[in-house]
Formats: structure tokens, sequence, C-alpha cells
């Protein structure tokens, strides 16, 4: 056992860092700054990321769930305004499908956010929820077949309202209504089985999870900032043990977040599916509980700045929220650990 | 990155396994009675003498120089079997490593590592508790000799214990973070009166009071040099607080496996938010098994974390104490009619750890200025 990044590892995870920080949003109004934003993703494009669960000509993904998860942690430090989560999952279901990666952009959601869609027959029946994929292209939904699911594409430009309508400023989410034609995938090798999809939840987890302590790291350093400046009482805020307190409970939480979100990208192709499923909700529920207390920390300690729109803090606190509900919140991963640990028939799947 | 056993690691585990089928004491999870306290002198020697103990520490003092991660596969392997944590006993070891001379850890270690001599800490007394430093307990030269007067408290195993870890001050003259030194006193002499302390869930085992009225010890016996004592403490407490050097995460992992278990024997006979306590200890309790993974790893390149124990402590406590709201949880109102109920007990000792070794608030200003690097007021 060592769970230190391997050389390489530790220069991704430099670099992407890094790279983040340079080409992400130094402050709320760098959103609109639309030059920076394509930077950005051509920046992420150039360096291979949204190719890292791509087939390897062997079946197998270009890299592990770990190096996935390192890029998505520092792109989540940085509330960086670009596609990285939605691209690559959808990478790894056309991968395991053994479908052609480009033929869809992103995966399609139920609306809870925590199954992928399904599509009975030629068209969907329920709303479709994309993440990332800013309005164009496809996106994958699953079709019976079997038993298990054929991969099937929804186009995108059938939605009814714009994208980029979300509550996270750095990410889109389009919403597709009910009715969107459901088309074959061309050249799909396999059914989807049971397997295929523990493993790719476990996927989804270990970077939404991975995300999420980003969030943390990032909105956490911007605060213990402010609280070194922020003089009230002809003192810095930060001095004031009241102050103190909150940000080292922060500071805690985001440390054993940061093991938990760890081990699960390892498990993502380590252990078995269901394992690393399982291994996804216990970081899950850890890092979503632990992301929404330190957002609320961050807002707290920015006092009237915190709440205000020009305060980066609430960016981050919004893509938390995103990223928590995205393959279920704490809740969700409670209630699916007490099935499958406890025995517990809630009535859920 | 690879949190799976080398294959010396993975035999190194099965030989642990096939161990403990047969020689699990089967003691309470908790120090839920008193009990778990005077059986826990056996269960070390026990794992000594088997091989399953002082694992990460130098073969020349009875330990085993293996990597450090192989304490969490110990930690495990008790956890899946239901047996007591391992002797907490690392944050000792590493503060006459760090300090003591050659020919003072040539005299000291073995014993405390092997078990045949017990020890106790000498730190807090009844007006020095979080302010350590102003603690009054004293050692004054005479001859060859230290000769102690004061009081301390919270003195776990004080009453089992050959030998007290004693921190007391030597020059009074100077400010008082540097008048202070650490001696090893013998237990059993005529100037040392034990009082025992009666715990909120009952124990009476655990903590006492020691009164030292002229009790003396050699002066060759002090670790670190004179004045350095305050270091020494650091450096204990440092490690006291940390999860990886306590293997608590056992603990904690048997307690979640007796409480799922009783949850699946009947699921529906307890309510959602039972099930809900229960699943988010067993989530708690595996962050800090991989917590300690990583802190452990983090240690083959040398990194010693200093206040980031604090960070560690801080996570430790709250995952105890969640985990003995599950078990009150689960137990319902059985805790409360019942003043035997084993939950009510791992429920009130929980209490305890947000204070013992440092409290909650200490272990926050820590992080905070230390660790965060915020200012100082």
């Amino acid at each position: 056992m060592d769970t230190r990044d391997a050389p390489e590892q530790a220069e991704l995870r430099r670099s992407a860092r890094q790279l983040a920080r340079e080409l992400g949003p130094a402050t709320v109004a760098d959103l609109d700054d639309a030059t920076r934003a394509k930077r950005l993703a051509v920046a992420v494009g150039d360096a291979g990321w949204l190719e890292l669960r791509d087939d390897d000509g062997n079946g197998k993904p270009v890299a592990s769930g770990v190096e996935a998860a390192i890029v998505a942690d520092a792109l989540g430090g940085a509330v960086a305004d670009v596609a990285f989560a939605g691209p690559v999952l959808a990478a790894d279901l056309a991968r395991r499908a053994g479908a052609d990666p480009t033929s869809a952009a992103v995966a399609g959601f139920s609306p809870s956010l925590v199954e992928p869609a399904v599509a009975l027959g030629p068209a969907t029946t329920r709303p479709l929820v994309a993440i990332d994929a800013a309005g164009g292209g496809a996106a994958y939904a699953l079709a019976p077949e079997g038993q298990g699911f054929g991969l099937v594409q929804v186009p995108l430009d059938s939605r009814p309202s714009e994208s980029d309508s979300g509550s996270d400023l750095t990410r889109s989410v389009d919403v597709v209504a009910p009715g969107a034609p459901a088309h074959e995938v061309a050249d799909r090798g396999q059914v989807l089985t049971s397997d295929d999809l523990a493993a790719w939840t476990a996927l989804g987890l270990a970077l939404t999870s991975a995300d999420l302590v980003g969030v943390m790291r990032g909105v956490l350093d911007l605060t213990v900032d402010y609280a070194r400046e922020r003089r009230q009482f002809g003192a810095p805020v930060g001095s004031f043990q009241a102050v103190q307190h909150l940000l080292a409970e922060a500071r805690c939480l985001m440390d054993g977040s940061f093991s938990v979100a760890l081990h699960a990208s390892w498990a993502v192709d380590a252990l078995e599916p269901e394992e690393a499923r399982a291994a996804g909700r216990v970081a899950k529920a850890y890092c979503a509980r632990a992301a929404k207390t330190v957002c609320e920390t961050a807002i707290q300690v920015h006092g009237g700045i915190g709440n205000t729109w020009e305060c980066l803090a609430h960016v981050y606190l919004r893509r938390g929220l995103l990223s928590s509900q995205w393959f279920g919140d704490d809740s969700t991963q409670l209630r699916a650990l007490g099935r499958e640990r406890l025995g517990v028939d809630d009535g859920l799947p | 990155m690879d949190f799976r056993d080398s294959p010396e690691e993975a035999a190194f585990r099965s030989r642990l396994r096939t161990w403990l089928a047969d020689n699990n004491p089967g003691l309470p999870p908790s120090s839920t009675d008193d009990e778990y306290w005077s059986r826990q002198a056996d269960w070390h020697t026990a794992l000594y003498d088997a091989g399953f103990f002082g694992l990460s520490w130098p073969e020349r003092y009875g330990g085993h120089d293996l990597p450090p991660v192989f304490d969490v596969i110990l930690d495990e392997e008790l956890a899946a079997a239901g047996a007591p944590p391992r002797p907490s006993l690392g944050y000792l070891v590493q503060g006459i490593t760090v300090h003591g001379g050659d020919e003072v850890k040539d005299r000291f270690l073995p014993g405390i590592i092997s078990g045949r001599d017990r020890w106790c800490q000498g730190f807090s007394e009844p007006d020095a508790g979080s302010d350590l430093a102003s603690l009054r307990t004293t050692a004054t030269r005479d001859g060859d000799d230290f000769v102690i007067n004061g009081h301390k408290i919270w003195t776990s195993y004080s009453d089992v214990a050959d030998w007290c870890f004693l921190l007391a001050r030597t020059e009074p003259h100077v400010p008082k973070h540097k008048g202070l030194s650490l001696l090893a006193v013998p237990m059993d002499q005529p100037g040392i009166e034990q009082r025992p302390l009666r715990m909120v869930n009952g124990i009476t085992s655990e903590f006492g009071q020691v009164l030292f009225d002229s009790a003396r010890t050699p002066a060759t016996n002090m670790i670190g040099q004179a004045g350095e004592g305050w270091r020494v403490a650091m450096t204990i407490l440092d490690h006291e607080r940390e999860p990886a050097d306590l293997g608590y995460v056992a603990r904690y992992a048997k307690t979640v496996k007796e409480l799922e278990a009783t949850v699946r024997a009947d699921p529906s006979s307890f309510r959602s938010d039972q099930h809900e306590a229960v699943t988010w200890a067993h989530v708690q309790a595996e962050m800090l098994r991989l917590h300690v993974c990583r802190r452990l790893s983090e240690r083959l390149d040398g990194v010693e974390h200093g206040p980031g124990g604090s960070v560690d402590k801080l996570l430790m406590t709250w995952v105890e104490q969640q985990v003995g709201s599950a078990a009150l949880a689960v137990a319902g109102p059985s805790a409360a009619i019942d003043a035997d109920d084993v939950a009510l007990k791992i429920y009130l000792y929980s209490r305890a750890q947000s204070v013992m070794g440092g409290t909650s608030q200490i272990q926050k200003n820590i992080v905070a200025t230390r660790v965060l690097g915020l200012p100082t007021a």
C-alpha cells in the first residue's frame, strides 16, 4: 500500500492546478471574458485531458480514474469554466459499449441527476439533463436491450430552453424536454451490463467527489487570504478565535475529503465494479456534506461582501451544489449504502 | 498510487488473520467497562509475542522495522476480527526516540514496546489543563536524584503503571515554557499516592490522579536535556493526536460493524433516521481509515506532520463522537432505561475524545495559526 502520487501523477497534479489557476476566472467579472474561457477550453483540449477515458486501442482507458480525478480536482479548485467531467464520462460510456467516442458530447441524465437518462422506444419520455454540453451535439441515453442497455443518442438542439441556464455559473446545464428523438449509435459494439454501469457510476462519483475537494480547497484559500487582510476592531478578522475555529473546521473537512476522494478515484479501475461504486458512495457522501459546510463557512467569513454577486465565494458554492447533486448527494448515497450494506428496502431501485 | 497490499503486505495480513482467529480476547469494543482496561496488558503482550506489535519501530528495541503502512493492516484486521485495538503507545515511543539519548533508548524502549513495562503519562494538573506550560509539579535536584512534588490528573492507566513519563518544572525562575524537563519516574515507591477517577460512563480504571510527595527518580532517568521538556511534550502530543499512532480506527470500525449487524438482522424494525445514522457512521469510519492510509504513506517520504496532527485529531474526534451518536440512535429508549446499556457507555465515553490529548478548541487554535497561517490576536 502506498497512496502517494506516482511521479507522473504528481506532475499532472502540479501542471493541472497551474493551468487552471492561470486560465480560470480570478474574479466574477472574468466569467464574462469569452477570450479567456476559449483559451482555457483550448488548453484543456490540447493537454489531452478530455481523452483520458477514451479507448487506448485495447478496450482499456487511456488513463486511470486517478488521473481523471486529479484534473477534476484542479478544475474545481479554480472554478474553471470549462467542460471536463461531462465529455470524459461520455467517452467512458462509449468505450464500455465499444462505440465511437465522437457519437455524443456528453451523457444525458434523469432529472434527479442520479442515473443516466433512459429512452424507451424512438423518443425520450422524460426530461433529459445534459451537463457540460453547452447546447451542442448529442447526449447518450440508455435503451433497455435484453439483460442490459443499448446506447442511443439524443440531439441537444431540440432543447426548449437556452443552455447555460443552470445554477452553476461555470458549467452548462441543458434540459431536453420529453419527446426528443433517440437515435441508434452507429457501430455500437455491445450491450452495457449492470457491471458496466456500476463501474461507470464509480467514475462519476469519483470525479464529482474530486471536483468537490477542489472546490473546498479553492474557496478555503480565497477565504483564508481574505481573513488575513480584512481588518475590524484594529486587527485582521482572521486573528479572532471565532473566525479561526470556523476556518480550522473547514480545513479538516477538506483534508478528510481528499483522503476518501483519492481512494474512490483509485477504486474505479482497481476494484470490482460494485466495490468501486461503494467506495464512490462513501467518498461522495462525505465530500458533499463537507463541501456544503466549507462553502457556507466561506460566505460567512467574507461577511456582507460574501453575500454579494461580486464575491467568488458563491461561484464555488454554486459549483459545489451541482457537483453534489450530480450522481446523487449525501442523502442519496447514504440511502444507497443502507440498501447495499443494511438490507434496507426503501422501495427505491 | 495503490491502496492494495504488496505481496509482503498480503502475506503479513494473512498470517495476522490466521493468528487472530484463535487469539481474539473478545474484549468490548470501547472502554465500556473496567474489564477492558484490566485485560489490555495481556492483549499487548499477546500481540507482541506473536510478532504483531511495534511493526514500524526499530528491531534494536523489539520492533520489526517495517514501513508505517503495516500499522493500517493491523488496524484493519483487528477491526475485521472484532478484536481490541493495538495498544496506544506510539506517542511515547516517538517522544523517547526523537529526544532520548542512546543509553535512555536502550534502557526504556524495549520494555515499552514488549509490554513488559507499563507506562503512564503525567502531564496535566488540576490547574494546568489547556495551559499545560503553567504546570507546578516540581523536580528538584538532590544529589544523584530528582525529588518530585506535585499533583497530576487524567493520568491514564496510572494504577497499573510501572513508570510515569513525567513533565515537571526543574527550573522555577525562567519563563514557563523553558523551565520544564521530562523524567521517567518509577511508580512503585512510598512518595506516590494514586486516586482513581470515576468517569461519566462508570469506569474507574482508566483515568487517575497521582500525588507526588517527595517521590524520587535518578537524574539519569531524564529524557532529553534539562529545560527541553516542553519540546519533548510537544513531540508526544503531536503524535498522541494522530489516529495513525493511536490505532483507534480499529475501535470505531468494530463498533460500526456491530451496529450494522444489529440493523441488518431486522432492518424494518428501525426508522430511516436510524439507518442513516449507521450508514453515516460507516462513512466516517471509512474516511478515517483511508485518511490514516494516506498519512502513513506520506511518512514513507519522511513527512512528519507536527501541527497536522491536530487536523487528524479533530477528524478522529468527530468520527468517534458520530459513531457514539449512532450507537445511541440505534439503541433508542434502551439507553435511557438501562444504565448498563453498552451503547450508552460507548456514547458517554465518546464525549471525552474532544477533551483528551488537548481539547478541540486548542486543536482548532493550532490548525488556524500553524496550518492555515492565520495571525494571532
